[in-house]
């Protein structure tokens, strides 16, 4: 096994279990995409899995935790998984990886620009000539847009 | 001056200052359970469907931040923040008599919505900072959620009040109705100096009022062109902090307390 720059090859593997933890409101991507793991800490046979809530009162956050302890505990020998929801660091949209972004974009989820409200590019056709329709959509961390291009009404994250 | 070692631990609080806490955080967590429950009435009936989708993301953000309050009261209290939330008779809430009134017509929704959230957000600014750090670190993540709202409901208080018409008098006449419930929502209970020289709050509240006060005389200058309005505010002692509510708050707690009262053990 390869040797990861802390020399916890463990590590590794536990960031590969947590990728297969999706984000039940957006099935496409996974809790380590969305830059929600803060960090993982191994005591024993106790393992700690410090996680960074989107919006304080996302509802997924429950299902989310449980995900993560059925699969720690399927896919490692671990007697004992930890989930804590963590307020420092704060979880941000630019948390979002390269990876998670284009899989976003996939599921026709604009990812947001942090000069908030500006232009947002369409995820079907990349032009930017869109506008804002709802500051609040489906979800609390989303917003719809239209785009005046392909006119196809969408989806994008709000840059927190 | 490190802030790190500057801080309030929640286990090295005195007793003084863990009941100054819970009082603090009561009146937070219920101002926002409550209103976010008024929010939740509207879905189905709002003018809009774009609206229908605003008001359930932002209730749902509000309950979301009242419960993150009550969870902090947990921690000090050990009582259930279900508990504090659903099982808790009107005169143990803290909560300001202005968000328990009824929804009324979408003028007073939008204005008693946009001065709460004006509010809120110099309140929230008194507390990014706070020597209670559970308390600095949340209030930083709510800022962020609220700029949305904060915008949402600009622009419709501009929209309303710019417009003429029936729309800008009902404005006016909320702004009446909401005016007489600013100074109980602008109060903050027995321990305000507590809360200042604990650094719970890094703002002395009387500043806090006077920059929510100047804002709202702009907002006046906006709608209206009595230029010789004078704002009198009333003056009146204390009611939603010290436990005493309108008949209002008791038809809320009924209404969302249907279910616990029907099966104290029901899971969902």
């Amino acid at each position: 096994m390869t040797q990861t720059h802390n020399g916890k090859p463990e590590q590794e593997r536990f960031y590969q279990i947590l990728d297969e933890v999706k984000d039940p409101e957006i099935p496409v991507i996974s809790i380590v995409e969305m830059g929600m793991v803060h960090q993982i800490t191994v005591e024993g046979e106790m393992i700690w899995v410090q996680v960074m809530p989107t919006f304080l009162g996302c509802p997924a956050l429950e299902m989310i935790g449980n995900s993560i302890r059925e699969r720690m505990l399927e896919e490692s020998d671990l007697e004992e998984v930890f989930v804590e929801f963590i307020r420092d660091p704060l979880w941000s949209s630019e948390r979002i990886t390269p990876i998670g972004r284009e899989k976003l974009a996939g599921f026709g989820l604009a990812t947001p620009s942090m000069d908030r409200l500006g232009q947002v590019e369409c995820p079907y056709c990349q032009l930017s000539g869109t506008s804002l329709v709802n500051l609040f959509g489906s979800t609390a961390c989303r917003s719809i847009y239209y785009c005046r291009s392909c006119k196809e009404p969408f989806e994008a994250m709000k840059p927190i | 001056m490190s802030h790190e070692t500057n801080s309030l631990a929640p286990e090295q609080l005195t007793e003084q200052q863990h009941t100054v806490l819970v009082d603090w955080l009561t009146q937070l967590a219920d101002d926002e359970f409550i209103l976010g429950h008024r929010d939740s009435e509207w879905l189905g009936l709002c003018p809009t469907v774009e609206e229908d989708v605003a008001f359930s993301s932002i209730a749902q953000d509000e309950v979301g931040h009242a419960v993150f309050y009550y969870e902090l009261i947990q921690e000090l209290e050990g009582v259930s923040a279900d508990y504090l939330a659903f099982q808790r008779p009107a005169h143990e809430r803290k909560n300001s008599l202005l968000v328990e009134r009824e929804n009324g017509d979408w003028a007073y929704t939008i204005v008693r919505h946009y001065l709460y959230d004006l509010w809120d957000q110099i309140r929230l600014d008194a507390m990014v900072e706070s020597r209670y750090t559970p308390l600095a670190h949340g209030t930083q993540k709510m800022k962020r959620e609220e700029y949305y709202h904060l915008i949402h409901f600009q622009h419709w208080f501009a929209r309303l009040t710019g417009c003429g018409g029936e729309a800008q008098e009902r404005m006016k006449q909320a702004m009446e109705w909401v005016e007489q419930d600013l100074d109980d929502l602008l109060d903050i209970g027995v321990y305000e100096s507590d809360l200042l020289s604990w650094g719970i709050l890094t703002k002395p509240p009387t500043e806090m009022r006077s920059e929510f006060y100047s804002q709202y005389e702009d907002l006046w200058k906006d709608i209206s062109d009595l230029s010789e309005r004078m704002i009198i505010f009333s003056k009146q002692a204390s009611k939603g902090r010290m436990g005493q509510h309108s008949p209002a708050l008791a038809s809320v707690l009924e209404n969302m307390t249907e279910v616990i009262r029907f099966d104290p053990n029901a899971q969902w």
